[in-house]
């Protein structure tokens, strides 16, 4: 039994409704109960079954990036394109994702060092709309990458999404083609990309940009795949192997080049940087 | 044989009326018989007329999944000569779902690739109903790039549901494949048109449609992904299909109009499938007519062009 689950335990006379809801957290991997402020300051990795938790995009900025560093604004881009309605309208669920998160959009660039490298970092929210790429996501990537561009530095991007936004139909489609333009430019201008797959990257994400770094970087147990589960499930009718789709099984088939736990993924970065940042840019 | 589709049923009905008098006839000519089935006849093309002229989004993905619809090796027969087909991805496979190699098109050399189908089980097996695996896009890459080596350009007729979903599609890299193939798509040298001849069915359609020009016949549907799949995810129920195939806008008419797609292919009237022959001619044609146009850039402004065709979708 770990120390955290003997003071759960001595604690259990205490009625849990009596407790602030972000007190104690639950790992959603192995059920144990986790002081969040220790879980935080473990970067929210459960210190019992090292389940790497979700992270904000403004938490992700600070593990990785020196202090210091400059959030970009999101470039804006015309809303709600399709007039699109399922039981919600598209743009009522934008106004509650905005009010929930502390970015505009699902995708946010910030500029800064990495133990000192310059490199522009991109991190994908999956609290907001499920991380979906739509055009509000493929124009902060490509402006993140022009920014990359223009400080002749790497473009790291850490990847989070369940795939294309439907609400924008088409146009979510057609950010595939326009985020490899991006993509294509900044290895044309001899700039390192990296790709930091987390939890969970699939659809049309995975399937453009999430796949094309020079050096791929997968974090542990993270999902990742392109066709959801229950699609393969539906369509093969046959159980899925254990953990299918999940950075190890990619690292297994020859995927990804890595899989980083997230205290080292800062010096791994570093580390890159060291080997692929252009002489005259240092 | 003839296939009619639900919605199509009024015209099935007066078709078959005009086959039972032409049975009765047998031969002799009776006037009133002849009067009759040619009055018939012309409601059924006249309601042929009505309902393929105002087609609702769903009814479209209908006519573009129609089993009797043309396919590539139907296109590679009527709108191409001296087809020559090129196999495997040289890493793993050969995957029938994605068909390619030398064709000419009014006697201009292109490298022909597309989506196949099939159009009875036997094939639909073969193709694997035009679901490919990651050695499907990557015999696609292996073709374009040779296909800008030689000069050659590359032309797409697209037509699947989607990249297959399967357990040995993902340990192969169906994504990285996907990405793949959209990339060399955009580092062409060569001018490359993209047709959406049925439909258009997310990152496994793009993968080959990253192109120059796209265009799309006009009973075709391209979008993000299937109306069900829309309809079970949003609506958590999968009987809003045609509502989700409304509001994604999928038809080729919606897609002109958000400047996604260059142009559209006029269909015979009731569909592709009722006069393929026809459908070839014109899209032929049309393909003819924008590799023309693009035979006057060099490498450098092709690539350029489709940069800046996709860059500006979504941009302000």
């Amino acid at each position: 039994m770990s120390w955290l689950s003997k003071v759960r335990n001595s604690l259990s006379s205490l009625n849990k409704r009596d407790t602030p809801d972000n007190l104690w957290i639950k790992c959603p991997s192995c059920g144990e109960m986790l002081f969040t402020q220790e879980f935080e300051a473990n970067l929210s990795v459960c210190p019992r079954c090292e389940h790497h938790g979700r992270i904000t995009a403004k938490t992700r900025f600070e593990q990785i990036l020196d202090a210091g560093f400059t959030v970009l604004p999101t470039p804006e881009v015309e809303e709600n394109p399709l007039n699109f309605r399922d039981t919600k309208k598209y743009s009522d669920r934008l106004k509650a994702a905005r009010a929930a998160n502390p970015y505009p959009d699902a995708l946010t660039n910030a500029s800064g060092t990495i133990e000192g490298y310059k490199a522009v970092l991109g991190v994908q929210d999956f609290k907001f709309m499920g991380g979906s790429m739509g055009m509000a996501v493929g124009e902060a990537f490509v402006a993140g990458v022009e920014k990359a561009i223009a400080q002749k530095c790497a473009y790291i991007i850490c990847t989070a999404a369940g795939g294309a936004r439907m609400q924008e139909g088409i146009l979510s489609l057609m950010q595939m083609p326009k985020t490899t333009v991006a993509t294509r430019r900044l290895a044309a201008a001899g700039l390192p990309y990296i790709v930091i797959l987390t939890d969970p990257t699939t659809g049309g994400v995975t399937a453009s940009y999430a796949m094309l770094g020079d050096v791929q970087i997968a974090e542990p147990g993270a999902l990742i795949g392109f066709a959801g589960q229950r699609v393969i499930q539906d369509t093969i009718r046959e159980k899925l192997p254990d953990g299918f789709q999940r950075a190890e099984y990619l690292h297994d088939h020859g995927m990804v080049d890595m899989v980083v736990h997230r205290k080292n993924l800062k010096g791994t970065l570093a580390q890159l940087l060291g080997y692929l940042e252009r002489k005259e840019a240092q | 044989m003839k296939s009619y589709l639900d919605f199509e049923k009024p015209i099935a009905e007066l078709d078959t009326r005009v086959a039972e008098l032409r049975a009765t006839q047998d031969g002799s000519s009776d006037i009133d018989i002849e009067a009759e089935i040619a009055k018939l006849a012309a409601k059924s093309e006249a309601m042929l007329s009505s309902t393929y002229g105002k087609l609702t989004p769903w009814q479209k993905t209908q006519v573009a999944r129609h089993p009797l619809r043309p396919h590539f090796v139907d296109y590679v027969e009527m709108a191409f000569t001296d087809f020559v087909p090129l196999g495997g991805d040289r890493l793993y496979g050969e995957d029938c779902a994605i068909l390619g190699g030398f064709a000419r098109l009014n006697g201009q050399r292109v490298m022909l690739i597309g989506h196949e189908k099939g159009h009875d089980t036997a094939s639909r097996v073969k193709h694997n109903f035009g679901m490919a695996k990651p050695e499907g896009y990557r015999k696609a890459i292996r073709l374009m790039e040779m296909a800008s080596k030689f000069g050659l350009p590359v032309v797409t007729l697209v037509d699947t549901a989607g990249a297959f979903p399967g357990i040995e599609a993902e340990e192969r890299g169906q994504a990285e494949a996907i990405a793949r193939s959209t990339e060399a798509c955009l580092a062409l040298g060569v001018p490359m048109v993209a047709a959406i001849v049925g439909e258009g069915g997310s990152g496994g359609a793009v993968a080959i449609a990253a192109a120059n020009k796209v265009l799309m016949l006009e009973h075709s549907v391209y979008s993000v992904i299937s109306p069900e799949g829309a309809s079970s995810i949003l609506w958590r129920t999968p009987e809003k299909a045609a509502d989700a195939a409304t509001a994604m806008k999928v038809t080729a008419q919606d897609l002109l109009e958000l400047e996604v797609i260059d142009g559209i292919v006029e269909e015979p009237l009731g569909g592709a499938h009722r006069d393929p022959a026809q459908t070839a001619k014109a899209l032929a044609a049309a393909i003819e007519k924008e590799l023309a146009k693009l035979s006057k850039l060099d490498a450098e402004a092709l690539v350029r062009q489709r940069e800046e065709r996709f860059l500006a979708i979504g941009s302000l």
